[in-house]
């Protein structure tokens, strides 16, 4: 009982901190290179939890997200649902992958959300961003290895579901 | 059917309730779009936000204390130095200007005008958070409860940043003048001519698009807030251009300026608290003569529109 607690809250600080991360800024020459830190740690307990991490899971982080970026209410819930939905479709699948493999799939869920971020700011009126929005998806696809190693090692180490 | 029982395809996950929150999310998104009421909701939840906005402020606010901790003395004393030669550089230019200001007071008393070269601002400090990928926007630490309001100009010490957007109690957004959707009404300092700053696309310069093809505007050119638009009071330096090209379509010349001001490395910045002046015209003056002690014995009532020169009899 005790034990799950605990890993519920494990759970619910590693989102938090993720959403904290992206605030975070980094030094203006490495801003373009910010991986989207909620979609990575979202993948993660999608993929290795997938019947905590529901679709309203990722909206609410999302709407959470907007609140604290104040861009567009609505849009990272968008973005999130969309993601944390194509993951759990493809969990059984993903989650036997070798780890190259998970790699590419995340580079390109993660390029897909960008594609759907543009969508959203053109439609609402914004210019083509410059070519350095997309090296960001491949940044979080870089670190995606090493974020699941942690993530899993730490779960292994605290003992948490 | 065949696909929800395979188990390559298990999951808790419905087609169904994934349209429901797109569309749940689209809907949000158009209303907060034509309303903009998201930041009444912010306003509701900064008691949530905010302390987040302090917690993701704190590595940066770390590392400025760390390099003044660890910064060797060698570093601080040249820089003691450097801010020691510029403060007597300033202090000279401002005894200069102090003998030109008195002498505009005096000008200006004679026209009765209102206007004042005094600047009423208040400190802030920028809060180091990042919102959102190329939006351009800061955090100051202050905010609706120390009497910010949006619209209010922000400048540094070399020029104008920009103005507050937003307002929660304790923190206000600033849309830096970078921002593609920002426009600021600037003037050409050697020509007088007037024209629009817009934030370019990729975000780190300004452009000014639609100067007209036989204006003379040069690389080098400083521009100067114009006041026009009544949020940016005149005067203020915007940045200086670095190339001028003939635009795309043909009928513009197209100017890029860099900013003045330390867009990216201010920390410290002045928010302005006297909006320049009303939005339109300006009243029209009372006109006003010379002194009466000073009006020629026994003439009629002149009433000069123009004030008459000092030396009058």
């Amino acid at each position: 009982m005790n034990r799950q607690r605990l890993g519920l809250w494990w759970f619910i600080g590693t989102l938090v901190f993720a959403l904290l991360s992206m605030l975070v800024p980094l030094p203006d020459v490495l801003e373009p290179f910010k991986p989207y830190w909620p979609a990575l740690v979202l993948l993660y307990w999608s993929l290795e939890s997938g019947e905590r991490v529901t679709l309203g899971l990722a909206f609410t982080m999302g709407l959470a997200a907007d609140l604290l970026d104040g861009v567009l209410l609505g849009e990272q819930a968008l973005r999130l649902t969309a993601l944390v939905f194509i993951a759990l479709r493809f969990r059984s699948r993903l989650r036997f992958f070798p780890m190259w493999q998970q790699t590419l799939a995340v580079l390109a869920l993660l390029i897909n959300d960008r594609i759907l971020l543009t969508i959203v700011r053109v439609f609402a009126g914004d210019a083509l961003p410059p070519a350095s929005w997309w090296i960001s998806p491949f940044v979080g696809a870089a670190l995606w290895p090493f974020v699941f190693l942690l993530l899993d090692d730490l779960r292994m180490r605290l003992r948490l579901q | 059917m065949g696909q929800e029982s395979s188990p390559l395809f298990a999951g808790s996950t419905g087609t169904l309730r994934l349209i429901g929150y797109l569309a749940l999310a689209m809907v949000l998104m158009v209303l907060d779009h034509r309303n903009g009421w998201m930041w009444r909701i912010r306003y509701g939840a900064a008691v949530a936000v905010e302390p987040l906005y302090r917690l993701a402020g704190l590595p940066v606010e770390g590392m400025r204390t760390l390099s003044v901790a660890f910064a060797d003395r060698q570093r601080l004393t040249v820089q003691n130095q450097r801010l020691r030669e510029d403060l007597l550089l300033a202090n000279a230019k401002l005894n200069r200007m102090a003998a030109v200001a008195q002498q505009n007071e005096h000008l200006k008393e004679l026209l009765d005008t209102q206007r004042s070269l005094e600047l009423n601002v208040q400190l802030a400090r920028v809060v180091g958070v990042d919102l959102g990928a190329y939006r351009h926007r800061l955090l100051l630490n202050v905010g609706a409860h120390d009497g910010v309001k949006p619209g209010q100009p922000v400048i540094d010490a070399r020029g104008v940043m920009g103005q507050v957007i937003q307002t929660l109690p304790t923190t206000s957004v600033v849309m830096l003048i970078t921002d593609p959707n920002n426009a600021l009404p600037v003037t050409v300092e050697r020509t007088g001519l007037r024209t629009i700053a817009y934030g370019s696309r990729d975000g780190d310069r300004l452009v000014l698009p639609t100067i007209p093809m036989a204006a003379d505007v040069r690389e080098g050119d400083r521009l100067l807030t114009s006041g026009l638009g009544g949020r940016f009071p005149p005067g203020f330096p915007v940045g200086e251009v670095t190339r001028v090209a003939p635009a795309a379509t043909g009928m513009f010349l197209e100017a890029q300026a860099q900013p003045t001001a330390d867009i990216n490395r201010s920390e410290d910045v002045l928010l302005l608290h006297d909006q320049a002046e009303p939005v339109g015209p300006p009243q029209p003056v009372a006109p006003a003569g010379p002194p009466a002690d000073l009006a020629p014995a026994g003439a009629g009532q002149p009433a000069p529109a123009v004030p008459a020169p000092k030396g009058k009899p």
